[in-house]
C-alpha cells in the first residue's frame, strides 16, 4: 500500500547516500485506486511538507498529468480533489523503487516495500 | 507481556545433538559421517525456517486476534494518544514504529490520523494487510534507521517495540545495541517535525536500560524524558519515553503549562491502581477541547459523522463481552 503521500517522503537510506538520494524512482509498477476520505483540511496541512516537483513527476510517470507544474496559490476544489486522488488513492502494489544515487533497488510486494539494508549499507 | 517474546524466531535445535551421536556410533567411514552431517545439517536448516514460518505466522495471528491483547495494546495506544498531545482537531500524518498487524494503527485509523507504519517482521505486516488497516506499510528494520524526509510527520507512536533494539543481532558492529539505538533516534528525530513528540511504550528489564536508552535519545537531540504510568501497580505499570522535539509543543491543553516557545513540562504518570480506560480518558479530553475551539472552523479529520457513527456500531459489539468490541476482528 505504499501511496504517493509517502513515496513523496520517502529518500534512500543506504549508508554514505546523502545527495541526490529522493524521490525514488518506480519501475514495474502495477497500481491499484482504492477510494479515500476527501479531506481538503488535511491536504491543505499536508501541502507545505510537499516536494512538488517530484510529486507532479512521480504522478506522471504513474500515468496521472492532473497536477500543475507550479503548486498554486488558489487552492480550489478541482485542484484539491486532483491531489487528494494523487497523494491518496493510486496504490502501488507490485515494482520497485530505485535509488537515483545510488541505485539500491527496494522491491514492493503485495503493496509493501521493502527497505531492509544489507549489512554493509547500514550507515 | 509475556506474548512480545515470540518474534524473534529462536528455536533451538535440540534434535541434533541426539542424531548425531547414534549416527557417530553406527557409521565407520569418515566419509559417511561427513555425509550424514551435511544431509542432517541441510534437514536442520529446512526445519528450522518452516518451524520459523509457521510460527511467525501462527504466532502473529494469535497475537492479534487474542482479545485480551487487543484491548492492552488499543489501551496503550489511548494513552500514547495523550502523551502526544495534538492540537486538537488538526489533521495529522503519523509514524507508528513497530506497527505489527496494526492493533495500534487501527486505532490511529479510528480517531481519524493518517498513518504510515514500519515492521521488521513479514508475518505481522501480512496480517495487517489482511486487517485492511488504512496506513501504508514498510518491511523495515528500525535499527538500520529511516530514510524520511526532514519533518516528514507530525508525531510518532511506538507500542511494545524497541525493547528488541536492546538485543544484538550478529557480531557486526552495526549491530550492536548502542549502534541501532543511536541509528534508530538520530533519524527518527530529524524524520519528525518541530515542534512535536514521539511516544514510544516499551518494556524495560532494569532501570539501567530505560536511562540507558533515554540517553541515546537525549544525544540524538530529543527533549522530554521518561512517563512511568501506576508505578506502583505490578500489572497496571507502563514505561513510556515522552519525546520532544524542538520543544515538543502541542497545542493541547492537558498537559504541559509550557506553551509559547519553552520546552513543554513532562507530562505526569498516572497513579493509584485505579485503570480508568485510556480510550474514555483520551475521548473525553477531546471532547473538552473540541468544544473549547467550536465555532464551526475546526472540523474532525474523518467526517464526525462518520466518526459517531462507527462509535455507535461499536458500543453494540460491546454488548459481547469482546470489552473494546471493534468490528473488524
Ligand atoms: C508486541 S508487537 C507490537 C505491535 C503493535 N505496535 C501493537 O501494538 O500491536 C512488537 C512488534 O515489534 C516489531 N519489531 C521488533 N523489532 C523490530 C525492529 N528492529 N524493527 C521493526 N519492528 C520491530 C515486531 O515485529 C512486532 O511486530
Ligand atoms: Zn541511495
Amino acid at each position: 500500500m505504499v501511496r504517493l503521500i509517502t513515496h513523496n517522503l520517502l529518500a534512500c537510506h543506504a549508508k554514505d547516500c546523502n545527495t541526490n538520494n529522493f524521490p525514488l524512482e518506480f519501475k514495474d509498477v502495477q497500481l491499484e485506486i482504492r477510494e479515500a476520505d476527501f479531506n481538503p483540511d488535511f491536504l491543505k496541512g499536508f501541502m507545505p511538507k510537499i516536494e512538488w516537483k517530484a510529486l507532479v513527476d512521480t504522478a506522471r510517470q504513474l500515468g496521472d498529468t492532473s497536477l500543475p507544474l507550479e503548486q498554486p496559490e488558489m487552492l480550489d476544489d478541482e485542484f484539491l480533489k486532483n491531489l487528494h486522488h494523487v497523494l491518496l488513492e493510486i496504490h502501488v502494489e507490485e515494482g520497485s523503487m530505485t535509488c537515483p544515487n545510488c541505485k539500491h533497488v527496494y522491491p514492493i510486494s503485495n503493496g509493501i516495500p521493502n527497505m531492509l539494508l544489507a549489512e554493509h549499507e547500514i550507515g | 507481556m509475556s506474548l512480545s517474546l515470540s518474534f524473534t524466531g529462536h528455536h533451538d535445535p535440540q534434535p541434533l545433538p541426539l542424531t548425531l551421536h547414534s549416527a557417530l556410533f553406527t557409521l565407520h567411514s569418515l566419509s559417511s559421517v561427513l555425509a550424514l552431517l551435511v544431509c542432517a545439517a541441510i534437514v536442520l536448516v529446512l526445519v528450522l525456517v518452516l518451524v520459523a514460518r509457521y510460527y511467525g505466522d501462527a504466532e502473529a495471528k494469535k497475537y492479534t486476534s487474542n482479545t485480551r491483547n487487543q484491548q492492552i495494546q488499543a489501551d496503550m495506544t489511548y494513552r500514547a494518544l495523550e502523551l502526544l498531545n495534538l492540537p486538537p482537531g488538526q489533521p495529522a500524518f503519523l509514524l507508528d514504529i513497530g506497527c505489527g498487524s496494526g492493533l495500534s494503527g487501527e486505532i490511529l485509523d479510528e480517531e481519524g490520523y493518517l498513518w504510515a507504519g514500519v515492521d521488521v517482521a513479514p508475518s505481522m505486516l501480512e496480517v495487517a494487510l489482511e486487517r485492511e488497516v488504512e496506513g501504508d506499510l514498510f518491511l523495515q528494520d528500525i535499527g538500520q534507521g529511516f530514510g524520511f524526509r526532514p519533518g516528514s510527520f507530525d508525531g510518532a507512536i511506538s507500542i511494545s517495540v524497541i525493547q528488541w533494539l536492546l538485543n544484538a543481532e550478529t557480531s557486526h558492529p552495526t549491530s550492536s545495541p548502542p549502534h541501532r539505538l543511536q541509528r534508530f533516534f538520530t533519524t527518527l528525530h530529524s524524520s519528525l517535525r518541530s515542534p512535536s513528540r514521539a511516544v514510544l511504550q516499551f518494556y524495560p528489564s532494569s532501570d539501567e536500560q530505560v536511562q540507558m536508552i533515554a540517553g541515546v535519545a537525549r544525544k540524538a537531540g530529543f527533549g522530554g524524558g521518561v512517563v512511568v504510568d501506576y508505578p506502583n501497580s505490578r500489572r497496571a505499570r507502563k514505561v513510556f519515553l515522552c519525546l520532544f522535539v524542538g520543544g515538543g509543543g502541542g497545542g493541547g491543553s492537558g498537559s504541559g503549562q509550557g506553551g509559547g516557545k519553552g520546552e513543554e513540562e513532562l507530562p505526569k504518570g498516572l497513579e493509584g491502581e485505579e485503570e480508568e480506560s485510556a480510550r474514555v480518558r483520551f475521548e473525553r479530553r477531546r471532547e473538552r477541547e473540541r468544544a473549547k475551539a467550536k465555532g464551526g472552523k475546526r472540523k474532525a479529520v474523518k467526517d464526525r459523522d462518520w466518526i459517531l457513527k462507527k462509535k455507535e456500531e461499536d458500543e453494540d459489539e460491546d454488548e459481547d463481552e469482546r470489552g473494546r468490541g471493534r468490528g473488524r476482528w
